[in-house]
């Protein structure tokens, strides 16, 4: 089965404006920061990495008509099914059934302040010099991957500057399959408004960045 | 009730983030499903109740906008600290207390005369949390997603942001996990006020880059 990910949403035409919202608006339905709550908890099980969760949320069929924490929640019911930690008749009864399949950490409330602070950062040592330097001309890799990847169909097969290195990262395409951390160069790069949409919008003064790991990247002829 | 974003009306639990004036006497749909795969993670001992509710409480009270404020005030008075910023703002942030979970790698980006910078995250949600907070609804959203990268001065507009032509328009994808705060451009007329004074003005909005600092925000709506 091939992957779509639904989630690629940058150049696409057709949703219409944007709505601003006032800074204290943070929820807009009482569920919704349980579901937040519920998520970052079951994230620091350690039962998956980010990526994966991204790889389930940007799959799920409905995505475009879901709201985000809709999304949240959903990936969720879904990465612990694909787990045996949950399963339907329990979402529907909202009783436990089968047993608990165990968890490597607890969140207590307790650990939320120094969780939180420390985070989960993403740098590793380097497992080789970089290939490429900031000023470096680069074109992005082209065509459909089969799995997670961060790389934006709007740049794909476009020609870029480095304007960034950030040194190595977990890499999101293993990381998210279960393959391992395989970390490698992130870099920023910069792309001209003609080089991503030719004629199709009126120019408007505009350079566009992505964060691109190096296999992503091939020196530009 | 606020008219200005999409209102789910399902939501009136005990823990209601905040008061519309009025009651419903029945939780709709959503609320009961996440009482009861909450109840369930809980039996399972998945999840601690009491931590919910601290996570809950961070990102309502402690962790938002008002941190990043905090950084662009100190930059705007304290030169030191603004190249510390721009030359290494995860060390720079963490001075200031802010760490941690989704700025575990922080970058800074100056407007200026020349160049307005926004940020966005075409592929998922990716916003830097502990000086910003959650993401508004609208950075999550499709139309924003879409459009930021394509047409920003489209989007500007609908922030009703108006920027000169010879203003160059620089839109940060954050597509991995560097996290991106825009530094605004200290208002004119501003020489007299205090860091917190000018910290004051500092919107969430014009640290993503939609708006630009001392400029109207939309007001959340009382009961």
């Amino acid at each position: 089965m091939s992957y779509e990910t639904k989630a690629d949403l940058g150049g696409l035409p057709g949703f219409g404006k944007v709505v601003p919202e006032a800074e204290g608006e943070l929820f807009h339905a009482a569920w919704e920061p349980r579901a937040l709550a519920l998520v970052l908890a079951m994230g620091a099980t350690g039962s998956w990495n980010i990526d994966a969760s991204r790889s389930v949320r940007e799959t799920l069929p409905d995505y475009r008509e879901l709201s985000y924490y809709q999304i949240w929640l959903r990936a969720l019911e879904q990465l612990m099914q694909q787990r045996g930690q949950l399963f339907a008749d329990e979402i529907a009864s909202g009783e436990m059934r089968h047993a608990a399949a165990p968890v490597a950490r607890v969140l207590r409330a307790a650990d939320v302040q120094p969780a939180l602070a420390k985070g989960s950062p993403t740098e590793r040592p380097a497992p080789a010099a970089a290939r490429f330097a900031v000023g470096q001309e680069v074109r992005m890799h082209a065509g459909k991957v089969d799995h997670h990847t961060r790389l934006p169909a709007y740049v794909q097969g476009r020609r870029g500057t480095i304007v960034r290195v950030h040194g190595a990262h977990v890499f999101a395409d293993t990381n998210a399959q279960g393959l391992g951390e395989q970390p490698q160069w992130l870099y920023t790069v910069e792309f001209d408004e003609a080089e991503l949409w030719g004629g199709d919008v009126p120019r408007q003064n505009l350079a566009v960045s992505v964060d691109a790991w190096e296999s992503y990247l091939e020196a530009a002829a | 009730m606020s008219s200005d974003h999409p209102h789910d009306d399902s939501g009136h639990g005990d823990e209601h983030a905040h008061d519309h004036g009025h009651e419903h006497s029945e939780l709709g749909e959503m609320d009961l499903r996440v009482r009861a795969l909450e109840s369930v993670l809980a039996q399972k001992g998945y999840i601690d109740p009491a931590a919910l509710d601290v996570l809950i409480d961070t990102y309502q009270t402690r962790v938002g906008p008002r941190n990043g404020a905090r950084v662009v005030a100190r930059a705007w008075v304290d030169p030191a600290f603004r190249q510390w910023l721009l030359a290494d703002a995860t060390a720079a942030i963490a001075s200031l207390g802010y760490t941690g979970r989704q700025g575990e790698h922080m970058v800074a980006v100056e407007n200026t005369d020349d160049t307005h910078h926004m940020v966005v995250c075409t592929l998922c949600s990716c916003y830097p949390w502990p000086v910003l907070g959650l993401p508004p609804t609208w950075y999550k959203s499709a139309p924003y997603r879409s459009r930021a990268v394509k047409d920003p001065r489209g989007v500007l507009a609908d922030f009703g942001t108006v920027l000169p032509e010879a203003t160059r328009i620089r839109v940060w994808d954050s597509t991995a996990e560097v996290r991106y705060l825009v530094i605004p451009q200290r208002p004119a007329g501003t020489e007299g006020l205090s860091e917190e004074q000018l910290a004051d003005l500092v919107s969430r909005d014009s640290m993503i880059g939609t708006r630009l600092a001392g400029a109207p925000v939309e007001q959340e709506h009382t009961a």
